[in-house]
C-alpha cells in the first residue's frame, strides 16, 4: 500500500484517472495525490476552475476532467510533484507531461528512458518539448512521446548516455 | 564596564519562526533585536530547495530558500536590528541576556523575548556511528545546498519522514546515488507525495528496517541493515549490506530548550512534541512573564506552522508591550490562530494535536 511503499496501487489510481475516452479527446491532468495534507496550490493555480474549491485545506483535490483543458499550469505549482498531463488524442503515440528537477536537461527530440512509479524502465520515449518558463520556478515540465500502453505508467524519465 | 543594550523585544533565532515574530513586532513600532548564530538569516529555510505546502497566505508553492530571502528582507526593511554570528550564552533573572559575537561579550535586555531556537537532530546508536561519512541528514543538506559540497558518491538514508525523503531527493539532484531509504516503522512517516517522488527515481524505501552497523576503517565503506520485528528488534538472518560512503540519519528532532530551562520556564515531557517543551498559553507565552516561544523549540512540527506561530508570538509580544493598535493586533492574532488550526486539522496534524492536548493536560496536572 502507498503508506508502506510510496507507490500508488491500481485501486488508488482508479480513483483519480481520467477515462480513456477523455484522454483520447486531448490533454488532461492526472492528480496522483492520495493523502490529506494541508496544501492547495493546485486549486489556486488552475485558471479554468477545473479543481473544486477546497472546504478544508487538508481536503484531497477533486478535478473535473471535462473542464480541465490540459494546459498543465498546475504541474509545476504542485509542491508534491504529483500532477501529470496525459494526451492520447494522437494516433501513433501518447504524450505524457512530467515535472522534472534534475540535470542534465534533455533536448527536444532526444531519446530517453521512460520510468514507471518505481523507477523501472517502461519504454523508450522521445522528448517532444521542454517547458522552463520563469513562472515554473525551476520545476521543468518535460513532454514525453510514449506508446499508448505506457500512457498511464510512464511517470518519470532518465537521460541516458548515447549507447 | 560592559554597557547594556536595551530593546523592547529580542527575538532569539532568525529562522522560519523568529523572522515573522520580529517582523510583526517591528511593524507594531517596537524596537527589536534579532540574534542568530549563523552568518545569514533564514535558519533551516536557507537549505530548503523544495516548494512549500500549505496555502497561498503561507507562501505555498514557494521554495523555502526563497521564503528565507523574502522574510529576511522584510525584517531589515522594518528596522529589526540583526546580530549575525552571535550566540546567546545565557538568560538571567533581571531579563538580561549574555551574547557572544566576534569574540566579544554583549549584554542585552528586553521587556519581551521570543525564543525561536528551533531543534537539533537526534542521533542513533549503532557500532561505528562515529565514522566519517555518518551524518545527520541536516548536515548533508547544509553541505550540499548551502556550501555546494557533495557529501559522497553513494548514500543510504535512515528515516522515511519528510526530512529523510526530501534530502534523499536532493542527494540525487546533487548527483549522489541513493542506495535505499530505511525506516524502522512499518509505514512511511513523511508525506506520500515525497515518497512517490523518490520511488520514481528508483530508490527503494524499506519500511520495518533499521541500520545495525556501519563498516569501514577511516570512513564509511559499507552499512548493514536488517528487518525489525514488532518490538523494533533486528531479526537475525535478515541482514543486508549496501556499499555506501554516506549514511544519513533523519530519525527525528529535539527542541533546543536550554535557554528556556535557564529562564525558569515550566517544562513538560511530551514525546509527540519531540521531548521537553515549554508550557505556554494560547498566545505562546510561557510561564515566565513576557517570554514567548515559537516554532520547533515549542514542539517539533514543520516550517509553515513555525511561521504562523512566529507571527502569533510576535503579535502577542507587541500587545504585551502596548505597541500597535490593540484591535488590529488582536484581529491578526485571531487570524494566525485560525490558520494554525486549519493547518493542523487534517490527519497529518494528528500527532501535533495530540501532543498539544497532552501538554495542556500535563500543565493542568501540576
Amino acid at each position: 500500500m502507498i503508506e508502506n511503499t510510496g507507490v500508488a496501487t491500481k485501486e488508488d489510481l482508479a480513483q483519480v484517472e481520467p477515462s480513456l475516452e477523455r484522454r483520447e479527446k486531448g490533454p488532461v491532468a492526472v492528480f496522483e495525490c492520495f493523502q490529506e495534507i494541508p496544501c492547495n496550490p493546485c486549486y489556486t493555480s488552475c485558471r479554468v476552475g477545473a479543481v473544486e474549491e477546497f472546504k478544508d485545506i487538508n481536503d484531497l483535490p477533486h478535478v473535473d476532467h471535462d473542464r480541465c483543458t490540459g494546459c498543465g499550469v498546475c504541474i509545476s505549482h504542485c509542491p508534491g510533484l504529483a500532477i501529470f498531463v496525459v494526451d492520447q488524442s494522437h494516433q501513433d503515440y501518447a504524450v505524457v507531461r512530467v515535472p522534472y528537477e534534475f540535470l542534465p536537461v534533455p533536448s527536444e527530440g532526444q531519446e530517453v528512458d521512460a520510468l514507471d512509479r518505481e523507477g523501472n524502465v517502461v519504454c523508450r520515449a522521445r522528448v517532444r518539448k521542454v517547458q522552463n518558463a520563469k513562472s515554473q520556478d525551476k520545476t521543468l515540465v518535460v513532454w514525453l512521446e510514449v506508446p499508448h500502453e505506457a500512457a498511464m505508467t510512464a511517470r518519470n524519465f532518465r537521460v541516458v548516455k548515447d549507447r | 564596564m560592559i554597557s547594556l543594550r536595551a530593546y523592547d523585544a529580542i527575538v532569539i533565532g532568525g529562522g522560519p519562526a523568529g523572522l515573522p515574530a520580529a517582523i510583526e513586532l517591528a511593524s507594531c513600532g517596537a524596537k527589536v533585536a534579532m540574534i542568530d548564530r549563523e552568518d545569514r538569516l533564514g535558519g533551516q529555510l536557507t537549505k530548503q530547495t523544495h516548494m512549500f505546502f500549505g496555502s497561498q497566505s503561507q507562501r505555498a508553492g514557494t521554495r523555502g530558500v526563497d521564503i528565507a530571502g523574502i522574510l529576511a528582507k522584510e525584517a531589515l526593511e522594518k528596522g529589526v536590528e540583526v546580530y549575525l554570528g552571535a550566540t546567546v550564552l545565557g538568560y538571567y533573572d533581571d531579563r538580561v541576556i549574555a551574547v557572544e559575537k566576534d569574540e566579544r561579550f554583549i549584554k542585552m535586555k528586553a521587556t519581551a523575548y521570543v525564543v525561536a531556537t528551533g531543534a537539533s537532530e537526534k542521533m542513533l546508536a549503532f557500532p561505528n556511528n562515529d565514522l566519517p561519512g555518518v551524518y545527520g541528514a541536516g548536515a548533508i543538506q547544509t553541505l550540499m545546498n548551502v556550501h555546494g559540497v557533495m557529501p559522497g558518491k553513494r548514500a543510504l538514508m535512515v528515516g522515511a519522514g519528510n526530512i529523510g525523503l526530501i534530502i534523499s531527493y536532493q542527494l540525487v539532484q546533487a548527483g549522489v546515488e541513493v542506495a535505499a531509504i530505511v525506516e524502522a516503522a512499518p509505514r512511511i512517516g513523511g508525506y506520500w507525495v515525497h515518497a512517490s517522488k523518490v520511488r520514481r527515481l528508483g530508490i527503494p524505501v524499506l519500511t520495518s528496517h533499521t541500520v545495525t552497523q556501519v563498516h569501514g576503517t577511516d570512513a564509511v565503506e559499507r552499512v548493514t541493515v536488517a528487518r525489525v520485528d514488532d518490538s523494533w528488534s533486528p531479526v537475525p538472518g535478515t541482514e543486508r549490506d549496501f556499499d555506501v560512503d554516506v549514511v544519513g540519519l533523519a530519525v527525528g528532532l529535539s527542541p533546543l530548550t536550554e535557554l528556556l530551562w535557564q529562564a525558569g520556564c515550566a517544562m513538560r515531557f511530551v514525546p509527540a512534541l519531540g521531548g521537553h517543551v515549554p508550557v505556554r498559553n494560547e498566545n505562546l507565552e510561557t510561564s515566565v512573564d513576557g517570554l514567548f516561544v515559537a516554532g520547533d523549540v515549542a514542539g517539533v512540527e514543520e516550517a509553515s506552522s513555525a511561521m504562523l506561530e512566529g507571527r502569533l508570538a510576535g503579535l502577542a509580544a507587541a500587545l504585551k508591550l502596548g505597541r500597535g493598535s490593540v484591535t488590529g493586533v488582536m484581529k491578526a492574532m485571531e487570524e494566525a490562530r485560525l490558520e494554525l488550526e486549519s493547518l493542523r486539522a487534517g490527519p497529518v496534524g494528528d500527532k501535533i494535536r495530540k501532543g498539544l492536548e497532552a501538554l495542556a493536560r500535563e500543565a493542568m496536572a501540576s
